[in-house]
């Protein structure tokens, strides 16, 4: 019998070929009679297009094709999540071409292409391209861009606006200001990111003029997804004409959710030039540039709470910066995402969220890991700090004292937070923070901090320490809720998952979500071992083309732990119940009266009476011998929508040391303990925490894209954007508690996205700490040096 | 992230490589490649021929001379470098580690560093605190020049268009001397915002008797910061005199600014690290 690895720290069956270099990603692909194609890219962020000449491109070296906007009769590209959905919140919906015809937005934004025997020809022919251009004034602050006089982007959307959304409930929450002890008040920047996955973005598109067939490899997170939108809203062809392969993906954190211009772009030329594959990879630079970014909020936060800190109201109203036009689901992130999970973990009775969408002169934005939950995050755990110094009652005193308690589960916030426009509701699963939380105070030596500090301070050091008490949010689910009229994707969002049993007892699993470097490969092979008992080496998981898997969303939104998991539950389930009738058969046993025992199906009191699944798939393949009614094979697959999202949930704390002569700051300590439910493998679910957490404190500390007002961006290369690097993190102390879900049939939560969504805000909770005995409030992210030093020097009075 | 269309000659001798250089306007030398193949790659640089020196053995190599001096071979590289007698100035060895990555510093050259002049580099600041010289060959013949001078603006140098940086003379060293580098990190490039490179040598009674001190980072080229040398010598080194004299580090030079540090944040940095610069490098000696 196969060992049960379900829950084992079991090593990737990814890695042997990732670590050596054996992967085969998206630009590893070269196909026979292959061109490649380079973009033009504007250098202006707002500019109206006068005229291109693409005459010199043309008669460049190598030249193939010269593509400009005007060329393409594509769609511009969908909207698939507005602001509230269909719930008739308007949204101004203004969406990239794949090239743009009249006018450009932001600098990045394709404005021609050229298709070339090489991809140095097309980099050189870029050059020989004139475009005529009239920059018009720009703007990139989305307070700024909302103000009167402000440079217009689009006539569609006055003042820059794409959508007043709210969520919550008003009345109750003006009642519980009216009647506030204290009120405190905080004007919060959540800074825009840039996502650098190791493995940037790219494409091949090839049009098969024999069969009028398109296919596309494509570094993405949703294949399925993709083939849907380009067929029935971008391209106008048969869904079915269309097939997307994802091959081993090099990181995403979210940037390759979407559906973007050179996916349409590579297939239009290569059908432009007759059939010939034609590839597009974006250069670092371009990645920059016009891959989407993320976060970029303001947000005035108002906490109504008692004396004795408990918190009665929450206010937000936040400014989302979108870009220069909408990325494929960039306004559901700063609303749904981020307004409904506002309360955390606390059982805040009022609350109300405005959030205004706007556009600026800047690339799109959409979900980064984390994706509203982070925003969220930040501004609970800023508010929960900032009524504890105002009070001047200890962080983790005020979250005790605000924490739902056990029994509270499931949770419905009485403020609507949970319900949908159509009345679809989620709840809060399951929870149990204080336990959580204490242990990580124990880890700390959270008793001991004062004596650290004063320590520190001899040194010449400002020590911080900083709490998160998170929850997240994993699934973007189920169909009910996200779905329909409620709040957004005019899509479903179950999962699939498809096994097979061969003849040799070898299972083939293929699954409708992928990967992009969480190991998929090796936790749905322990599961399928977990249900049928067949050992891992023997099963082998399928994804991302969609020919030959089943139909399903992607994975982003930690969906796949939650919802991915439970398809592949149900097709074994499938597969176990259709060998057990086949072994009654085979063991002229009543069905009632087979036992399963792993792979071993046995008649109940004879226990030599058995087969294994082996023996069924080979009898049931073979088929010399079913009973009525009975299909060959062992084939079966599933589908799975959930009944609910999972809420992780965990306490993180991060222990930073301030130069107090230079603003320098060192992340000298992190403990995290985080409560994911069960694990299927522990191994993978600490490599997620630590890459999370080192995300999340790159955005605290080092991360921050910046424009000029001119709408250029300043921070465009890895030369100026400061990603965390191993040698500035300590090792990081992890710990857990186990409370399984209710709602996945494993008890598994998810955890692609919590260490990310905890630790920007422990981390500058930590900051802000290190630095209040200066008399500093609150300084917004990111802590550089400059910005350390400068608050240090104004609060000591000094000239910054 | 390709670069224009260029030439390559791979030299097979440094007289080779020199008359290349004089004979064809369009040609650069190319050794490690570490600062100039990005800027090619971005397009920021488009030479039109590249004079490979990379495999000339006769610019390889530390040696120590007859007086005691190091000759440290211009296509020496970081790795190199730190793995030679040339670490025991500690203001080499601090310097080394914070240079580039693992990849850089294999491939990248102390000739190359010196000769591409960036403002923000590291190693001519240590350079120019040893009171260092280099040797510059040309068809002509070699002059040997001081590094205080040397280096005369962003990416401008001493060296004429004909010229080829051969190696740099580090003066021999003397147990009577202590020396450090200190700088803060810009940390998305790991160039310094300001780094201050800092050679005291004690004489009797415990006066400092010499100092140099070398600045990168701040202006448009590394500097010498003679006025903080000169208010340095005769003193004790006491805290009071090394912060007197860390202030005069900037002076009235114009300072550089960007998104990670203004002109007022770099100057206070440079005269910060100025003082952690000369406190170490005494602590060394005493």
């Amino acid at each position: 019998m196969a060992t049960d690895v379900l829950g084992a720290p079991v090593k990737r069956v990814e890695d042997p070929r990732f670590i050596s270099g054996k992967g085969r990603y998206l630009d590893d692909i070269k196909l026979p009679g292959m061109a490649h194609l380079a973009i033009l890219r504007s250098p202006y962020a707002h500019a109206n297009i006068r005229s291109i000449d693409t005459s010199a491109a043309k008669a460049a070296p190598g030249v193939v094709a010269v593509i400009t906007g005007a060329d393409i009769p594509y769609n511009p590209l969908p909207m698939a999540w507005p602001a509230g959905g269909a719930s008739g919140i308007q949204n101004n919906v203004n969406t990239p071409r794949a090239l743009a015809t009249d006018s450009v937005k932001w600098t990045g934004e394709g404005v021609a292409a050229v298709v070339a025997e090489t991809a140095a020809q097309a980099v050189d022919a870029l050059e020989l391209i004139q475009v005529e251009w009239e920059p018009l004034p720009a703007v990139t602050d989305a307070e700024k861009a909302l103000a009167d006089g402000a440079p217009q982007l689009h006539e569609n959307a006055p003042n820059n606006r794409v959508f007043d959304w709210q969520v919550g409930d008003r009345a109750a929450t003006d009642a519980a200001f009216a009647g506030a002890e204290v009120v405190v008040s905080q004007r919060l920047v959540n800074h825009r990111l840039i996502p650098n996955p190791m493995e940037v973005r790219g494409d091949i598109g090839w049009y098969n003029p024999g069969t009028d067939e398109y296919t596309i490899w494509m570094s993405s997170q949703t294949p399925h997804i993709q083939r849907l939108l380009l067929a029935a809203f971008v391209m106008g062809v048969p869904e079915q004409k269309i097939r997307c392969i994802s091959p081993d993906v090099g990181g995403a954190f979210g940037s390759k959710i979407y559906c973007y211009a050179d996916m349409a772009l590579s297939l239009f030329a290569s059908r432009l030039v007759g059939g010939r594959p034609v590839k597009w990879v974006e250069t670092r630079r371009e990645s920059f540039g016009s891959t989407i970014h993320g976060r970029d909020h303001i947000t005035y936060v108002d906490v109504a709470a008692t004396r004795q800190g408990e918190v009665k109201g929450l206010r937000v109203r936040t400014l989302a910066n979108l870009g220069g036009r909408l990325s494929t689901i960039g306004p559901g992130i700063p609303t749904t995402l981020y307004g409904r999970i506002l309360s955390g973990p606390y059982k805040i009775p009022a609350v109300h969220c405005e959030v205004t969408g706007v556009y600026t002169n800047t690339t799109f934005v959409d979900a980064y890991r984390g994706a509203g939950r982070p925003e969220a995050t930040y501004v609970v755990e800023r508010a929960m700090d900032l009524v504890a110094d105002e009070l001047g009652i200890d962080p983790a005193e005020v979250r005790r004292r605000n924490f739902l308690p056990p029994d509270a589960f499931p949770y419905d916030n009485p403020s609507g937070l949970l319900t949908a426009v159509n009345g679809s509701k989620l709840y809060i699963d399951s929870g149990n923070y204080e336990p959580a939380m204490d242990k990580a105070l124990a880890m700390a030596g959270y008793a001991d901090m004062a004596a650290r500090k004063a320590e520190a301070r001899a040194r010449g050091k400002l020590l911080g320490v900083g709490l998160s008490t998170y929850i997240e949010v994993c699934g973007v689910a189920p169909s009910k809720w996200i779905g329909a009229v409620g709040e957004g994707w005019g899509a479903a969002m179950w999962e699939s998952s498809n096994i097979k049993v061969h003849l040799t007892g070898k299972v083939v699993v293929t699954m409708g979500t992928q990967p992009q470097g969480q190991g998929h490969e090796t936790t749905f092979a322990q599961i399928v071992s977990h249900e049928l008992g067949v050992p891992m080496e023997d099963i082998v998981v399928q994804h991302s083309d969609t020919q030959g898997t089943p139909f399903g969303y992607g994975s982003y939104g930690s969906r796949t732990s939650n919802v991915g998991t439970g398809a592949a539950v149900k097709a074994a389930a499938k597969i176990r119940d259709k060998a057990r009738r086949y072994a009654a058969h085979m063991l002229e046993a009543n069905v009632d009266d087979i036992e399963v025992e792993g792979a071993e199906y046995r008649v109940k009191g004879s226990p030599d009476k058995k087969k294994t699944l082996q023996e069924i798939a080979f009898a049931l393949d073979l088929a010399f011998d079913t009973p009525p009614g009975m299909e060959p094979y062992l084939d079966e697959t599933a589908y799975h929508d959930t009944d609910n999202c999972t809420f992780p949930f965990g306490t993180h704390i991060a222990v930073v040391e301030v130069d107090e002569e230079t603003g320098n700051t060192e992340l000298v300590r992190y403990v995290a303990v985080d409560d994911v439910g069960k694990k299927i493998n522990p191994m993978i679910v600490d490599g997620q925490l630590h890459g999370g957490i080192a995300q999340g404190v790159g955005q605290a500390l080092w991360e921050e894209a910046v424009y000029d007002d001119d709408g250029q961006l300043l921070s465009g290369s890895l030369l100026d954007y400061a990603l965390p690097r191993a040698e500035w993190l300590p090792s990081f102390e992890l710990d857990e508690t186990v409370t399984p879900s209710p709602v996945n049939p494993l008890g598994v939560k998810g955890v692609g996205e919590a260490g990310c969504i905890a630790s920007t805000a422990a981390v500058a909770n930590a900051v802000n700490d290190a630095l209040s005995p200066l008399g500093i409030r609150h300084l917004d992210m990111p802590f550089t040096a400059q910005k350390v030093w400068s608050a240090i020097q104004s609060a000591k009075g000094g000239q910054a | 992230m390709i670069p224009a269309a260029f030439e390559y000659t791979r030299a097979s001798s440094l007289q080779d490589a020199l008359g290349i250089l004089a004979s064809d306007e369009g040609a650069k030398v190319i050794a490690g490649g570490q600062s100039l193949l990005p800027l090619m790659k971005l397009r920021l640089a488009q030479p039109a021929r590249l004079v490979d020196i990379g495999r000339l053995a006769e610019l390889r190599g530390v040696r120590r001379l007859d007086d005691g001096r190091l000759s440290v071979g211009a296509l020496t590289t970081y790795a190199e470098l730190a793995d030679s007698p040339a670490v025991r100035y500690g203001v080499v060895a601090d310097a080394l580690p914070g240079i580039g990555d693992v990849q850089v510093r294999n491939r990248g050259t102390v000739g190359g560093a010196v000769a591409h002049a960036d403002p923000a580099s590291d190693l001519p600041a240590a350079l120019l605190a040893l009171d260092a010289e280099v040797v510059v060959q040309s068809a002509a013949g070699s002059r040997t020049v001081p590094v205080d001078g040397f280096f005369q603006g962003a990416f401008t140098t001493a060296l004429a268009r004909d010229e080829i940086l051969a190696a740099v003379i580090l003066p021999a060293p003397r147990a009577d001397a202590g020396s450090a580098y200190a700088s803060l990190e810009q940390r998305a490039s790991g160039y310094p915002i300001a780094g201050v490179a800092a050679v005291v040598v004690l004489g009797a009674g415990g006066l400092i008797e010499w100092a140099g001190v070398g600045v990168t980072g701040v202006s448009d080229h590394p500097y010498r910061a003679r006025e903080v040398e000169a208010a340095l010598v005769g003193t004790t080194g006491s805290p009071e005199a090394v912060a007197a004299a860390a202030a005069l580090v900037v002076g009235d030079r114009e300072v550089n600014a960007d998104i990670h540090a203004g002109r007022e944040y770099r100057a206070a940095m440079a005269v910060v690290h100025a003082r952690r610069a000369i406190g170490a490098a005494l602590a060394r000696v005493r």
